[in-house]
């Protein structure tokens, strides 16, 4: 469990971080947290030949508010959106999902753009990007682009980045006063990844849901911005519209197989985030209850 | 912690006045080991010192056709690059066998594959270079052509004869059987009320320790002696097989055991990669580090308990219990392990499937078969958390089908507090437990009643909570008929020598090892208690063989009870020979005096008469003042082995508190508790860390952890992130108590506590899911209770 060989390189700008991504393509492997590269390098899944470390970039950490946007850094750590005001006050659901990121020694290290790029289908925060329509901005050789979370991940581990590209940042629209979150999932054990999630953000008017953004993971290839939102918005949510939502979810999934669960296991539980997400989000706690099958 | 004392016999020795016995008291090696000042395995650094990376299988079953190792030998930093058959110019092949475990068949099994593998993961060369990384990248380039061979994977089917045989000169894929038969087991189950009969089935898994395996050897050419540093439960063990099968003497191997980060029974065996490790060192004459990585520590470390159990109960309706029968089946890989074999869980199942209840009949038989997967072997509890979840497991299918309460069927099974000596029908002896005074100690902890109404109240509200109970025996201090009767050089006694330094400290030097249990804390609270010295002029040294007396280490339960009994009565002779010395010097008779707090003191008012330091310096520097014809000795050696029992059996009963979230399959543990009876507690804090940890092993199998093999015999979870071991998060609170029934075998009355907890943990998790399930009329007997097989159990998926 030993690396392969590789060489170093500490960058000091994105430009010349850029520049040596640029010279290297896909030979080299942008180093952030390291929380998920270092262990795949261990394991001999990856031998990169040039490791180009952005550690030392302040001009990619920070989180600030401009306006209605909430502009987050790439390598702002897991444990600095755990205690950030600006994140508490702006996108609370953040601070729900990164408690659930692993442990606290790798929430001190991972960053917010290493898990977007890493793009496990599993992670949380990719989820709540799609639930809190964030854009993601990455910077390249041809200058920015500004990429939609749904037009970002691609698939396990893929995403729109290209391998002579940075991703710097993340925008988000604040929170809107009235606006609600909801995140849970089942995993195993504290800080494993889940084996289905759901981060949910909405808006609420008079009992109903004015808007609701509703993403799931661990229950596909790549996070789920599910289309069964349109069935419980702006319409008063009964058992039943709720169980026609499931349905419509149900036919929206493509869950995987693994040592954890049978992918009838992934859209059975689902199909209980949705109706507890729901449940929670209105205040209807006899919504969330009984069977769901 | 409460302690109810049983049997309240006066141990004179140990109630000496500032006696440690009882008192948890810090550990003598804390300060050094939070300091960082440990010394591992993987701390050692010699001169010349190798690494070796063994190149493993990626197949189940193959023929090795050829290695070309050409290109990686170019490779920078390798020393060299060393094939199973190149191996065995230095080392002789074994086979793990026991002769009283009678039929019980192996093959011949190498350091490094010749010809053959026969599990993913065994060793096919040995890359040996300057460093880890070195190695590994020459491992990369080395070429291994094979050809595949078809695997036996599932124990079900090992036996058909459309099955292939992995070793031809077996004849088949049977390792050993055993069949047992007591009482009158066709007629008691036709007198039954009520009969139920299900499978149980146990996930394979392992020990998972925090420190891998790890070994240096350094093959000394000009002294021809060989030094290994290794983690081990039993250095006098290994300096015996490695003299054995390098063709050494026993007095030209030295085995040093510094500090060990856990064991929990994966150190206590022989493995195939130490093995090759010491021969390389022989080879090439120079020391060889091998440090197991996490992959191979999953693909190698023994694993255990892969069992499927067919159980069967008679019950009266008054709740009598009239027989149990058994039909367990295990698979072992393709050797059995040496040298303590692989048969030994199996036996120790037909051997204690029933042991807390006074039933007579019963009917057992055990079948280990071969199959192409990572070798199997004891673990912490061997075969007691498949007795217990069989045994238990039946005790309330039983109770749920006459309509008692778990509680109740066992208060009128349980074997009478009065009724010992007694034995079981598999033949145990116990002398002495208390399964009565253990659950009613466990009821009144947990507020039985009021959980069984807090239960009822929230199932109406859809919250599914459940209680599961599990009386368990354990096996500790075997005794002198272990091991060797079966011929594995494997000391049954234990030995301790102890000396008055020269300014009156003591140092002693036991044959027990420290693996974190705590071995050196009660090692020292022994001595200083008997001697009446403090413990922190005790100092104890373990795991050298060139130091400490001979003896077994610390496996079975059986280091305080054996190793500490050893510590005791070599430090009476030593307090005699101090209290003979000082009566000369004082004018006095040893009867009128005592030592207390460092000193000779009168043992009429405990006034000092003189200091130790003082008597030392006497004897060591002025034995010119003493008169003719004495000569002190201030150095004692004692061995102690039990010889009446051949274990000192402890009981217990555990308790579980959970929740299913019956939409999800999802278990959360809400708390745990553990009552046992260990005999004399020599550190409380020690003994209840001792259950909890066990516990927390016996949760895992619970709830988490599988080693998950595909049918091609492939380990597909070979990791931290996918094979799951229990972490703080999801652990419950668990409450220890004690009931004390010391043995009389010794004058300590220590038995073991080291795998208590273990014992029953899964089976009280087991019986509170089903006392959960109850209303849906769903019981599950599989372990690791996953959310997938609660919810399959409830046709949710
Ligand atoms: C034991 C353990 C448990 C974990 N549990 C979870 C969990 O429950 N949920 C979860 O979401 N994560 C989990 N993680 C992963 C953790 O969150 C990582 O921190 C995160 O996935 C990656 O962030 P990083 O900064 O460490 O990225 P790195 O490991 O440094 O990089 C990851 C990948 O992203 C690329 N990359 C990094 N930064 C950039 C960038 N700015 N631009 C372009 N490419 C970039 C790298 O080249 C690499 O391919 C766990 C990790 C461990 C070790």
């Amino acid at each position: 469990m030993k690396a392969a060989a590789f060489a170093y390189a500490r960058a000091t700008s994105v430009a010349n971080a850029l520049d040596l991504l640029a010279a290297h393509g896909d030979r080299a492997k942008v180093l952030s947290g390291g929380q998920s590269l270092m262990p795949a390098m261990n394991l001999r899944l990856i031998s990169p030949e040039l490791i180009v470390d952005i550690g030392e970039l302040t001009e990619l950490r920070g989180i600030t508010v401009r306006g209605d946007v909430l502009v987050i850094g790439a390598l702002t750590r897991h444990v600095e959106l755990l205690k950030s005001p600006d994140i508490a006050a702006h996108a609370p659901l953040l601070v729900d999902a990164v408690a659930h990121v692993a442990h606290p020694a790798i929430r001190n290290r991972g960053t917010l753009g290493g898990s977007l790029a890493h793009a496990d289908p599993a992670s949380e925060l990719p989820a709540c990007m799609l639930a809190l329509d964030a854009t993601i901005i990455v910077r390249g050789p041809g200058g920015e682009r500004r990429i939609a979370a749904e037009e970002f991940f691609t698939g396990i581990y893929e995403t729109a980045l290209a391998p002579q590209e940075l991703l710097v940042a993340i925008e988000l629209p604040v929170a809107k006063k009235g606006s609600v979150h909801f995140f849970h999932e089942f995993a195993r054990r504290h800080g494993d990844y889940a084996i289905a999630g759901l981060a949910a953000q909405a808006s609420i008017d008079g009992g109903r849901f004015a808007g609701l953004r509703l993403g799931f993971f661990a229950v596909g290839d790549r996070p789920l911005l599910a289309n069964a939102a349109t069935r419980l918005t702006g319409v008063e949510v009964s058992a039943a519209v709720l169980t026609e939502a499931c349905a419509a979810l149900d036919a929206e999934l493509d869950p995987q197989e693994d040592q954890q669960a049978s992918p009838e296991m992934r859209r059975h539980l689902a199909r209980v985030l949705l109706k507890r997400g729901v449940a929670a989000l209105l205040g209807r706690p006899e919504l969330g209850a009984g069977a769901t099958t | 912690m409460t302690s109810v004392r049983v049997n309240p016999d006066a141990l004179s020795v140990l109630d000496r006045p500032n006696s440690y016995i009882g008192k948890t008291v810090p550990r003598p090696n804390l300060e050094r080991l939070l300091q960082g000042r440990g010394l591992y395995v993987s701390d050692i650094e010699l001169p010349r010192m190798a690494h070796v990376v063994f190149l493993r299988s990626p197949h189940a079953h193959a023929k090795i056709v050829g290695i070309d190792a050409a290109q990686a030998r170019a490779m920078p930093g390798v020393i060299a690059i060393v094939t199973g058959q190149e191996l065995a110019a230095v080392i002789t092949p074994w086979v793990g066998v026991l002769s009283h475990l009678k039929g019980l068949k192996s093959a011949p099994q190498s350091a490094i594959a010749i010809d053959r593998v026969c599990w993913q993961g065994e060793a096919v060369a040995a890359i040996v270079a300057t460093s880890r990384a070195a190695a590994e990248d020459a491992a990369e380039h080395v070429a291994v052509e094979y050809e595949e061979l078809e695997a036996v994977t599932d124990m079900r089917t090992a036996l058909d004869p459309a099955t292939s045989v992995i070793h031809a000169s077996l004849g088949d894929n049977l390792a050993f059987e055993r069949v047992h038969v007591a009482g009158e087991v066709d007629q008691a189950f036709a007198d039954s009320d009520e009969v139920v009969e299900t499978e149980f089935i146990f996930g394979r898994h392992t020990g998972v320790t925090l420190e891998p395996r790890s070994v240096v050897a350094d093959w000394n050419a000009a002294e021809a002696r060989l030094t290994i540093y290794q983690g081990t439960q039993a250095p006098h063990m290994v300096q015996n097989i490695v003299a054995l099968h390098l063709g050494l003497r026993e007095a030209q191997v030295r085995v040093v055991c510094k500090d060990v980060g856990g064991s929990f029974g994966i150190k206590v065996h022989i493995y195939a990669d130490e093995m090759a490790t010491y021969a390389l060192s022989k080879l090439l004459r120079r020391p060889i580090k091998f440090v197991a990585d996490r992959v191979e520590s999953f693909n190698t470390d023994i694993h255990a308990r892969d069992h499927r159990c067919r159980g069967k109960i008679g019950v009266k309706r008054d709740g009598t219990i009239t027989a149990f029968e058994i039909d367990d089946l295990t698979g072992i890989g393709p050797y059995s392990m040496y040298p303590r074999t692989s048969a030994i869980e199996a036996n120790q199942v037909v051997n204690l499937v029933g042991g807390p209840y006074t039933s007579k009949n019963y009917r057992a038989r055990a079948r280990v078969v071969f199959q192409n997967k990572n070798v199997m072997c004891q673990y912490r509890a061997v075969g007691h958390p498949i007795a217990c979840s069989v045994t238990e497991g039946l005790v309330d299918l039983a109770a749920m089908k006459i309509g008692m309460d778990p509680l109740e069927i066992r208060r009128r099974n349980l074997i009478a507090d009065d009724a010992y000596p007694c034995g079981s029908p598999s033949g145990l002896r116990f002398e002495k437990l208390s399964h009565h005074a253990s659950l009613a100690k466990l009821v009144k902890m947990m507020d039985y009643d009021a959980l069984r109404a807090e239960q009822a109240a929230l199932r109406k509200k859809g919250i599914h909570r459940g209680i599961g109970i599990a009386s368990f025996i354990e096996v500790t201090n075997p005794s002198a008929a272990f091991y060797g009767v079966g011929g594995a050089k494997i000391s049954s006694q234990d030995g301790v020598a102890v000396r008055l330094d020269a300014q009156g400290s003591v140092i002693c030097a036991t044959s027990i090892t420290e693996q974190g249990q705590g071995s050196e804390s009660l090692t020292a609270q022994i001595v200083g208690s008997v001697l009446g010295v403090s413990t922190d002029r005790v100092r104890v040294i373990l795991g050298d063989t060139d130091m400490t007396p001979y003896g077994g280490g610390t496996w079975a339960s059986r280091g305080a009870g054996i190793g500490g009994e050893a510590a005791l009565q070599a430090t009476k002779i030593l307090r005699k020979n101090i209290l003979d010395v000082a009566a000369v010097i004082l004018q006095s008779t040893p009867d009128e005096l005592d030592i207390a707090n460092n000193a000779v003191v009168n043992a009429s008012d405990g006034a000092p008469r003189i200091e130790l330091n003082e008597l030392a310096r006497v004897v060591y520097f002025r034995p010119d003042t003493l008169p003719p014809g004495i000569q002190p000795e201030l150095m004692a050696t004692k061995h102690f082995v039990p010889r009446e029992y051949p274990f000192a059996f402890t009981n217990g009963v555990q308790a579980s508190w959970l929740e299913v979230d019956t939409e999800t399959g999802f278990i959360r543990l809400l708390k745990h508790w553990v009552v046992e009876d260990c005999g004399t507690i020599i550190n409380p804090q020690l003994v209840d860390e001792q259950i909890r940890g066990g516990v927390v092993q016996g949760l895992g199998a619970a709830l988490f952890e599988r080693c998950i093999y595909d049918e091609r015999g492939q380990l597909t979870n070979a990791n931290m992130a996918d094979y799951l071991v229990p972490m703080s998060g999801e652990m419950p609170d668990i409450d220890v108590g004690h009931v004390v029934s010391p043995t009389l075998e010794s004058e300590l009355g220590a038995k073991g506590a080291g795998e208590a907890g273990t014992a029953g943990a899964a089976a009280a998790v087991s019986n509170a899911v089903n006392d959960a399930l109850q209303p849906f009329g769903v019981t599950i007997t599989e372990i690791p209770l996953t959310p997938q097989v609660v919810l399959t159990a409830l046709g949710r998926v």
